[in-house]
């Protein structure tokens, strides 16, 4: 098996991508003599048709089904779906309801990042796979003293990197703890994870006392304290890979074209109206916003809405380009787009793939900015996160989080054994896969901060001896509502539409369809094919132990949830035109 | 996921090489499903994963996990350490034995000339995605048990409701309920959506130790549930069954009260989650506030729509709640047997029975 000197492309595919959620192909051809990658589709191989079983139901049970989208962050959509329905019952939820949820949430991104990034992402990273990979970046690792040993406790990054080991590595093991006790949290607010039991329009069913915040409270403090350690170790770990590995910058690079649909309400403002949406949704504890080459373009919820466009291309649909709009003007009296997706019509026509025609199942997302059709992604939800609220300068949390214009700061009060602590994240130089990481690590701090919040307005709440958690609505005849919030990677809307009181149109689009796209009418391939393409190399396999870690590398950043594509479907990316390798041709399969 | 012994650096150099026979358990999640099932397992306890994979508990088998959600192994077809290969090893039996862990419902991919509604790895043959029906023909005979894990599996579930475009159902239907694997084992189903991450994993245990040979044939009822775990109804297992008991019903949500006349299926679905809570005895259902729409059961979503209205047979058995004994526990038996069967739309055919129009 051994490749001409002259060309050395050669194709490598992954199908399933593991320690994901879902099923995810990765289809690549790698030039091994350039070590870059030239080029990539990524396939995904599920379609289930939310959008069309869910037609002519009763809309209060859109949020038990559309749970059912994703397995590690459901209640992402019941939440969201639960905002789009007080939207569309015009109902406002006590305020302790609306802490309720925040706690909840809260505690699913706790959970959340906290698994994918030392239980998935991590073993990239750990002692095994980069002795696999790079045995010399491991060397210098054991070489190389931890600058933040003393927060984390690990003397060398190899020391980290050991504690990382699947099943073996303590920290590993630690971190799947945690991700039980976040759990139990998040059941505590929510009663079941991850497809909650106790969410309803109108507020909540969990019962609040007092009980219910200090269970909560005992076990969150915990959990500031671990990421007391977590956020300078994952520092330490990721800077290293700067430092040993000279480029790897570049690895999972694209343009900066991050978007977040804001998160967490703020009860005092939210009032589920859509005439009012810019104004509460300026006043997310997490906070909206679309991002182009550093710029804040807006953060406005109603040009976010409006901007939406679901383009076709290469999918396994038949265009709705002339059907029925369900929606010709918003509350406000803006024209709605026919590719929006209140007027998006799903009609599926499953195909034999072919390249140069459909190959997808997947519609692409993009946002319209007046001009172009961008490909906009999420970067796994925290780095666009972080970056929409640290430039909007619109968030202060109780002194717990605060926006400054330029960074976003992190205050952690005194845990058991450990003193108060801040962390300040500053906006990176790039969007690549290494920056998406640390902003995960970042972000959980973030939410352990505001959660800490939440608590104490809660409990003032109880204190008060205002227990209430939901409020009595009535589904009206029609109706056109959205809700948005951040799926644990990245924006979710959920849109509705109802007709003689019954489901006529609902369309969830969550951070998967943006992130895993294909290439769209215009050509233009989606974050994942983007990202990977023009990856460079650093493993040092030949391409027959070659195990790709780089690519991984930059494929899991994004953190892909594949059960979130919804209608995503992109074949298995075979590329039709065959590479004149000789000697290669035992490698293409 | 992989073994003790595959995680050791040096894995043919691990001293436990030589006990006994390997248990390879292979996990597709390429139904149509969220993962949930999946996740579900990570949050158990009692016992962990990780208990299981090194063998923490004594009697287990030596167990090898193919699991896609956290293996190590993750590298192309055409390099090293390719996941999907296990699969095809299976295919070729050449792992012997195996349990085969189905999560997702199976849809029906011959109701239409072409394309796929769901693939998991590719057909070596094709070059075409393998779809998870073909995966069930191949391995299915292979297998010395079939696990359908979560509601999708077990009965269908979401993806299979009406008005859905694929045909999904769920493994019995696929394999038929009268399966028997080459081992005489049943199809065997932990439904719930997803399912109590303990149920699951302690099913898997009793599983490994049947398999093993040191537990006989796992009990299971009409519907190839484990009997010790879906034996009683969410009520019976309720701590707000004593409010049921003095006719004090919730008339909103958040109070503390019965949640019958707000939507809650409990005194018909079999579940013991309010018994047990979601995690470590934490949350639950109708225990914390929320109504039980029924997700263990076979007839779920569709016989439990619209799920926040009162259940058609609660005004009876709530007016009578003063009352003890057969009457009731005849309307209910009545009531949960319809429940218990799955809506006639779920089976193979090349005929689309949801009541959607097809387009293609």
């Amino acid at each position: 098996m051994t490749t001409a000197q002259d060309s050395r492309i050669v194709e490598m595919n992954w199908d399933p991508v593991t320690r994901i959620v879902g099923s995810l192909g990765i289809y690549t051809k790698i030039d091994f003599a350039q070590k870059r990658v030239v080029e990539c589709h990524s396939t995904s191989s599920i379609f289930r048709g939310y959008s069309i079983f869910m037609r002519g139901k009763d809309p209060r049970d859109a949020h038990f089904i559309t749970s059912r989208i994703c397995g590690i962050c459901g209640d992402n959509h019941a939440t969201c779906s639960v905002y789009c329905q007080n939207m569309a019952y015009g109902v406002r939820p006590p305020h302790l309801g609306e802490w309720i949820i925040n706690l909840g949430e809260a505690a699913e991104y706790m959970f959340d990042h906290n698994i994918f990034q030392e239980n998935l992402v991590g073993v990239d990273y750990c002692a095994r796979m980069v002795g696999e990979t790079n045995p010399g970046v491991l060397e210098q690792a054991n070489r190389t003293e931890s600058p933040h040993a003393a927060e984390h406790g690990y003397r060398t990054i190899g020391d980290i990197m050991r504690a990382l080991n699947p099943l073996e590595g303590d920290f590993y093991k630690e971190a799947l703890q945690v991700s039980r006790m976040t759990r139990e949290m998040f059941c505590l607010m929510e009663g079941r994870h991850v497809h909650p039991s106790t969410l309803y329009p109108g507020g909540v069913g969990t019962v609040a006392t007092v009980q219910l915040f200090t269970d909560y409270l005992t076990r969150l403090m915990r959990y500031v304290e671990f990421m007391k350690r977590v956020v300078p170790l994952h520092d330490d770990l990721f800077d290293f890979f700067y430092e040993a590995l000279p480029g790897y910058e570049e690895v999972g690079r694209r343009r900066v074209q991050l978007i977040c649909w804001g998160s967490l309400n703020d009860p005092e403002y939210c009032d589920f109206d859509y005439r009012n949406m810019e104004n509460w949704g300026r006043k997310m504890f997490v906070s909206p916003g679309v991002v182009v080459d550093g710029k804040l373009v807006t953060n406005n919820l109603v040009d976010i809405n409006l901007g939406i466009r679901i383009l076709l291309g290469h999918s396994f649909y038949e265009d709705w380009e002339g059907m029925d709009k369900f929606v010709t003007q918003d509350a406000l009296g803006n024209p709605v787009d026919a590719r929006h997706p209140w007027n998006q019509h799903t009609i599926p026509r499953p195909a034999k793939r072919d390249f140069d025609d459909k190959y997808s199942w997947t519609m692409s997302p993009r946002w319209f900015d007046g001009t172009d059709y961008l490909a906009c992604d999420t970067g796994g939800g925290p780095i666009a996160r972080l970056w929409a609220t640290a430039l909007g300068g619109l968030v202060d949390i109780g002194g717990y989080v605060r926006s400054t214009g330029h960074s976003v700061q992190i205050n952690l009060p005194r845990t058991m054994s450990r003193p108060a602590a801040s962390f300040e994240w500053k906006i990176p130089q790039w969007s690549n896969a290494i920056e998406r990481n640390r902003a995960r690590t970042y972000f959980q701090a973030y939410c352990a901060a505001a959660a800490l919040y939440f608590v104490e307005r809660a409990l003032a709440e109880v204190r008060a001896g205002r227990t209430k958690t939901w409020e009595p609505f009535t589904v009206p005849e029609n109706a056109e509502s959205v809700g948005f919030t951040e799926a644990v990677r990245g924006v979710l809307s959920h849109h509705m539409v109802i007709r003689d009181g019954k489901i006529a149109n609902y369309h969830p689009y969550p951070p998967t369809p943006w992130n895993g796209s294909a290439r769209d009418v215009y050509g233009t391939p989606g974050p994942y094919e983007d990202a990977v393409q023009n990856t460079p190399i650093f493993e040092e396999n030949p391409p027959e132990n070659f195990k790709g870690i780089d690519i991984m590398r930059a494929v899991r950043s994004f953190d892909p949830c594949l059960p979130c594509g919804v209608h995503m479907y992109l074949g298995d990316g075979r590329v039709v035109e065959r590479m004149h390798t000789p000697g290669a041709a035992g490698l293409i399969s | 996921m992989t073994t003790a012994t595959e995680a050791a650096p040096q894995p043919a150099a691990a001293p436990e090489q030589d006990e006994g026979p390997l248990v390879h358990i292979l996990w597709m999640n390429g139904g149509l499903g969220c993962d949930g099932d999946s996740v579900a397992l990570t949050a158990a306890t009692q016992p962990s994963i990780e208990e299981i994979a090194l063998g923490a508990l004594p009697g287990l088998p030596r167990v090898a996990v193919h699991w896609p959600l956290i293996d190590y192994e993750c590298g192309p077809e055409q390099g090293a350490d390719n996941f999907i290969e296990w699969w095809h090893k299976a295919d070729r039996g050449e792992l012997e034995p195996f349990v085969l862990v189905v999560e997702g419902s199976i849809p029906n991919e011959a109701i239409k000339s072409e394309g796929y509604w769901c693939g998991f790895g590719n057909n070596p043959e094709t070059g075409q995605p393998m779809t998870t029906s073909e995966w069930l023909d191949r391995l299915a005979p292979k297998a010395t048990c079939v696990l359908a894990v979560g509601t999708c599996a077990t009965y269908g579930g979401i993806h299979a409701m009406a008005g859905n475009p694929t045909g999904a159902m769920g493994v019995p239907d696929y394999l038929g309920w009268d399966w028997r694997s080459k081992a005489g084992l049943p199809i065997v189903c932990v439904p719930g959506c997803p399912t109590h991450p303990d149920n699951l994993s302690e099913t898997i245990l009793y599983l490994l130790y049947q398999v093993a040979g040191q537990a006989p044939m796992i009990p299971l009822d009409e519907a190839l549930r484990p009997t010790w775990l879906f034996g009683a109804t969410v009520h019976e297992g309720c701590d707000r069954a004593g409010y049921y008991e003095q006719g004090e019903f919730a008339k909103e949500y958040g109070s503390p009260k019965c949640l019958v006349k707000l939507g809650c299926w409990g005194p018909v679905v079999k579940c013991n989650v309010p018994k047990r809570g979601w995690i470590n005895g934490v949350g639950g259902c109708p225990n914390v506030g929320g109504i039980c729409i029924a997700c263990t059961m076979p007839g779920f979503p569709d016989k439990f729509m619209p799920f926040m209205d009162e259940p058609p047979g609660a005004r009876v058995s709530t007016t009578a709640s003063g009352l003890y004994g057969s009457v009731i526990r005849t309307l209910r038996h009545v009531t949960a047997k319809t429940l218990d069967h799955e809506p006639k739309w779920r089976k193979k055919g090349p005929e689309l029975l949801t009541g959607y129009h097809k387009t293609w």
